[in-house]
């Protein structure tokens, strides 16, 4: 029995409570407006069966996709954050969601468009990526210096972006999701099919972090306080790593590059009180989903017809967030 | 009546099997230096007794804690719990017997104290499930013990140094270890709470515990150690009682400071009072 403590058990009810409520507005609002009441009877399957098929089959997907992918970047955040004992980490900064990416598109360009094949490309991409930059952080030292961390990740980053135009430099619009839609990420023409496997990424890879949450309150002691309580300090920051790269990489295949969402929502879950992991990872996959069903439903209405990249939209709140909080941590 | 009075004194004290620490013939050596922290050293913790390692700056005596948490690795010896290596142990295992308090701990989550010494609990628990009234009972025993209930209801981002540091030790007693090894776990304390501090490790001690402590505080270290280890680069200098290792000669070699030895006169001890007027250099002759 998971118990997040009496103290984020509040922020956990009213954000469940946020995220049906603007779930059903997200599905109710578009080219065709339907009443919250039409959404719910056309969720269960009942009414018009013209509103049936937009909810079930164009717009409740897609609802479903963000709020499942927002879950996933926050509680990778989250147990990247705890890692690395640094509250800018996540894992687009970091590289790792790049290196997904990479993976997938260089399966892609080879004419690999099965979509487990392109998750597993994502994931050896991101362990690759997550290798990369965990080498990093132990030749910088312990503690992982905040400032060349991110660098290596922006670096990386980059990188990432380059190899995806050139690899997708010839690629047939109507076979392969366009570079845009990897580099910026999307929501958009989501299935139930990809809403299942990115549910199952959540659920094991997810459900795995908040399993082992406790050595996440004991490694931020730092590397001697965490051996001293029994953590073998190497191996638990090597698998907190992979796990939350993995649940990344699970996103990037689903929705491509989502920035700032893992960075943001385990601050705000640590503000609203939850400071063990446990309950900020499940506060933080909470806020993550009502926070990408919310950017996602601006990115589809506030310049309608037009479809905003997802990513753009949650760089342009993560940002200027990225920047205040630059100053408390590296200052 | 027997069978009762047995029963009562089992569960009156937690049972703590008395278990010596040694290190035996140790040595590190840092990547890119070319001496080792640590030479050779062994030290034997006795169980019901308060070891103390002390030494001048840069003389290995923190590299014997890193070495214990494995935090280095062992060049040659061994480190020893009974007769038992430690190499061979699982952290989790290794930390429901040994309970260490290392040098250095930057406040990381603002916890609650009470949430904070819980932790001192994470080797006897699962992934799962609240604490059992073990843990509880283990946690306000630390808390009571070390004073830290002063502090209770308040966050670890709140308190002073030296309530910081009194925290620390609860946590560390909490785990409730047959051993307790301490780094310098008086350095933030004033007068009375560094005395509350030595007299604590005295009354484990007294309950059967290892006690090994690495500490600066000479003087206090004589009054209350039975054994003491003083290490001088990387290497034993000395080692035996407050009366074998306090004395003029050795010391001032070691500090490189001119000083002399006199008598506690409350307890008898041994006693180092540094001259002034020493500098640097000026003694080696």
């Amino acid at each position: 029995m998971i118990r997040p403590g009496a103290s984020t058990l509040l922020p956990l009810v009213l954000g469940a409570a946020a995220l049906v409520l603007v779930a059903l507005v997200a599905v109710a609002v578009g080219a065709v407006p339907i009443s919250l009441s039409d959404v719910v009877q056309g969720v269960l399957g009942q009414g018009d069966v013209a509103i049936v098929s937009i909810v079930r089959d164009l717009r409740a997907p897609r609802v479903a996709l963000a709020a499942l992918v927002g879950a996933a970047l926050g509680m990778s955040g989250g147990a990247l954050q705890g890692t690395l004992r640094n509250q800018l980490a996540e894992p687009y900064l970091l590289g790792v969601s790049g290196g997904a990416a990479v993976g997938a598109v260089l399966l892609m360009s080879l004419r690999v468009t099965d979509p487990f094949l392109v998750t597993v490309g994502a994931f050896v991409g991101a362990a690759t990526a997550a290798a990369l930059v965990t080498a990093l952080a132990r030749v910088v030292g312990g503690s992982g210096d905040t400032r060349l961390l991110l660098m290596a990740g922006v670096v990386v980053g980059a990188f990432a972006n380059a190899a995806i135009l050139v690899a997708l430099a010839d690629a047939p619009p109507d076979r392969l999701r366009g570079a845009l839609w990897w580099m910026m990420g999307s929501a958009a023409g989501a299935s139930w099919q990809a809403v299942g496997r990115i549910a199952v990424a959540t659920l094991v890879l997810g459900g795995a972090l908040v399993w082992r949450a406790r050595e996440l309150d004991v490694l931020v002691l730092g590397d001697e306080p965490a051996a001293a309580l029994g953590v073998d300090v190497e191996r638990a920051s090597r698998r907190m790593f992979l796990v939350a790269s993995l649940l990344a990489a699970a996103t990037v295949a689903s929705a491509g590059l989502i920035g700032f969402i893992g960075l943001v929502v385990p601050n705000l879950a640590r503000a609203l009180g939850a400071q063990r992991h446990r309950g900020m990872l499940i506060l933080s996959a909470v806020y993550g989903a009502l926070l990408l069903v919310a950017a996602d439903l601006v990115a589809r209405t506030v310049r309608a017809p037009a479809d905003l990249p997802l990513g753009a939209v949650t760089a342009l709140i993560g940002v200027p967030f990225f920047l205040t909080r630059l100053r408390k941590v590296v200052l | 009546m027997r069978a009762d009075a047995v029963t009562v004194n089992v569960t009156a004290q937690p049972a703590r099997a008395a278990v010596p620490l040694r290190f035996e013939g140790v040595s590190v050596k840092y990547r890119g230096r070319t001496t080792r922290a640590l030479d050779g050293v062994t030290v034997q913790a006795a169980p019901g007794h308060v070891t103390a390692v002390v030494g001048p700056n840069g003389s290995g005596k923190s590299t014997l804690v890193r070495a214990l948490l494995r935090r280095v690795p062992l060049e040659t010896g061994r480190i020893l719990l009974g007769d038992i290596d430690l190499l061979t142990v699982a952290p989790r295992d290794f930390a429901a017997q040994i309970a260490v308090v290392s040098q250095r701990e930057e406040p990381s989550l603002p916890l609650s104290v009470a949430e904070f010494v819980a932790l001192g609990r994470f080797p006897h628990r699962g992934a799962f499930g609240a604490m059992s009234q073990a843990d509880t009972a283990a946690v306000q025993r630390a808390m009571e013990r070390t004073g830290a209930i002063e502090t209770d209801g308040r966050r670890t981002d709140e308190l002073s140094g030296g309530e910081w540091q009194r925290v620390r030790i609860a946590r560390a007693l909490a785990q409730e270890t047959r051993v307790m090894v301490l780094d310098e776990p008086t350095t933030f304390l004033d007068i009375a709470h560094e005395m509350a501090v030595f007299e604590l490790l005295d009354s484990l001690a007294r309950e059967g515990c290892t006690v090994l402590l690495v500490s600066h505080q000479l003087n206090l270290v004589a009054r209350f150690a039975s054994h003491i280890v003083l290490l001088h680069r990387g290497q034993v200098a000395a080692a035996g009682t407050p009366s074998d290792v306090m004395r003029g000669e050795i010391l001032e070699r070691v500090y490189d400071w001119p000083l002399v030895v006199t008598r506690d006169p409350a307890v008898g001890a041994p006693a180092l009072l540094p001259l002034r007027g020493g500098g640097r250099g000026r003694h080696r002759g």
